[in-house]
């Protein structure tokens, strides 16, 4: 079904507001966080003006109400993963403290010196860095799923790291810089025929198109609230339950224990084992609202109609002089357009846009190795969600070409 | 904002006066903006007098950091170290006869720091240098 862009952009209040006196917002950064319908603002508002109380504790109304609205996001967000419990929907504040939660506890417990832990080119820092915290630590090995020239994985080289017997492959689903959506359920059955438990970066993928954790057979997923329509910290690590259950607790605190002695305690069931401390109460209600939000337009309208977008950006970007986009082709990939401009820096180019109101990202965009590999320090990136429209596409190439003429 | 690329600045950035390297030099300092992975690297000769004999600036960034990295050096030949060593963010801005919002003031600063850095004889670009 397509969508009713006049009746979608009604919903996000930001998209109406100038970013000075008759420049109207021209917001092209979802890949960075996405904006926030209506619905999920007035949810997370509702929550402090009625029902504010700490959860799982206390038996007065507010708190059985807050304790209702928590779990009953958890449900929500665990069916939209079509994961077979709510148990196994751990909150955390991003996708990178999942990660961290995989590396701190699964990875600790699990892996040693000279341990294979298989990663790719085109990671973003959250799943570098956690790997490489640990290399130092502990001596594991790395190494990494080349990125070809087009932007895609090279699956026969993954075939043959395979074969040295990893014991972790952790990738991404979607690029943040090259936009490519990579086959995940290859890669997934691949990695488990080699032995090796999988975890996969979903923040780019999960808020732009259907994700079936059970299908795809992950046994770690992470992905952001705030990518998704959904408010800043929060986001979900979901694992199969047999994993959650083996591995140790990851911080300590209230709410994740069954009993605590002077000098012991007992972990808690799942999925409160991993959630120390009082948590995102109204983060994850404004979470769960995104996820009604998203349902309501239904993933695959808003994936056709990125796919329209992409297309479309793209076509009209390259035929810019000077312009050099990077990733592949738009059936490859999601709403994302990285570029350089000839002879501009892509500082320049941003804030030169942004005199529009268009706001691009410009920089390397967390994924510092992936630049290097296209042996450039930085892009531009423009990327799009379900309330992009045409227009917006034409008045970003146009901005293109005001900066053109000025470093011309 | 609109003066945020004069034409002063663009030119400065497409055709530098001062870019390159000094060998020999007397002192020499190098630093990135870890924000955007610019790169600036300024080489200084000093005569007998404690004068900027000769200066020079190598790197690459945004039309900013590289312009005011030009503009900076040019201003500092002739001029006494211990002068330089008192040059500070107003002494950018003003080369620069910009405004800037708090992200590109680390691109503009990015040359004081590197030089500051360098005079001072310092590991590290920090941002204190040039407060």
């Amino acid at each position: 079904m397509k969508l009713n862009l006049t009746e979608i952009r009604k919903d996000f209040p930001i998209l109406e507001r100038e970013t000075r006196a008759g420049v109207r917002l021209i917001y092209l950064d979802s890949t960075a966080t996405s904006q926030k319908p209506l619905s999920v603002i007035t949810a997370m508002d509702d929550f402090y003006r009625r029902s504010n109380a700490n959860i799982h504790r206390g038996v007065h109304t507010l708190a059985e109400e807050s304790t209702a609205l928590y779990e009953g996001a958890r449900e929500k967000i665990a069916k939209f993963i079509n994961a077979s419990s709510a148990r196994q929907i751990i909150y955390t504040r991003n996708t990178t403290e999942s990660i961290n939660l995989v590396a701190y506890s699964w990875a600790r417990a699990n892996l040693k010196q000279d341990d294979l832990v298989i990663l790719t080119e085109m990671e973003h820092h959250s799943n570098l860095v956690p790997w490489h915290m640990l290399h130092a630590e502990r001596g594991i090995e790395l190494e990494f799923i080349p990125v070809t020239e087009e932007g895609l994985l090279d699956l026969e080289t993954y075939k043959i790291l395979l074969s040295r017997n990893p014991k972790l492959v952790s990738f991404t689903h979607m690029s943040n810089v090259l936009g490519t959506i990579n086959p995940a359920a290859q890669i997934i059955r691949l990695g488990h025929e080699a032995g090796a438990v999988v975890l996969v970066d979903g923040a780019q993928s999960v808020p732009h198109f259907a994700v079936d954790v059970q299908s795809l057979d992950a046994d770690f997923y992470a992905f952001s609230s705030h990518k998704m329509c959904g408010p800043t910290g929060i986001g979900v690590l979901y694992g199969k339950a047999t994993l959650l259950e083996s591995m140790p607790p990851f911080l300590g605190g209230g709410d994740m224990i069954k009993e605590v002695k002077l000098r012991s305690f007992r972990p808690n069931t799942l999925p409160h084992k991993f959630e120390a401390g009082t948590p995102a109460i109204a983060e994850a209600i404004g979470f769960g609202a995104a996820v009604d939000y998203l349902n309501g337009i239904g993933m695959d309208n808003i994936a056709a109609h990125e796919h329209e977008i992409t297309e479309y950006a793209l076509e009209r970007m390259e035929e810019i002089p000077g312009v050099k986009l990077f990733g592949p082709s738009a059936d490859k990939k999601g709403g994302v357009a990285a570029f350089t401009l000839e002879g501009v820096h892509p500082h320049d180019v941003a804030q030169i846009l942004d005199r529009d109101g268009i706001a691009v990202r410009a920089g390397h965009h967390c994924a510092q190795p992936l630049h290097e590999k296209f042996g450039i320090q930085a892009t531009s990136r423009a990327s799009f969600y379900m309330y992009n429209t045409k227009d917006e596409v034409d008045l970003l190439v146009n901005g293109i070409y005001k900066v053109k003429k000025m470093f011309g | 904002m609109d003066d945020l690329y004069r034409e002063v600045i663009i030119e400065h950035y497409k055709n530098p006066s001062h870019r390159g390297k000094l060998d020999p030099h007397d002192i020499s300092f190098a630093d990135n903006n870890p924000l955007c992975g610019d790169h600036i690297q300024i080489d200084l000769r000093i005569d007998s007098d404690g004068l900027v004999a000769d200066a020079r600036f190598d790197g690459h960034g945004c039309a900013i950091s590289q312009a005011s990295a030009d503009m900076l050096v040019e201003s500092i030949i002739g001029k006494p170290l211990e002068e330089v060593k008192k040059l500070n963010k107003e002494s950018v801005l003003e080369l620069l006869g910009i405004d800037l919002g708090p992200v590109r003031l680390k691109c503009a600063l990015l040359s004081l720091k590197v030089l500051k850095a360098g005079v001072y004889g310092l590991g590290e670009a920090s941002d204190e240098l040039v407060e």
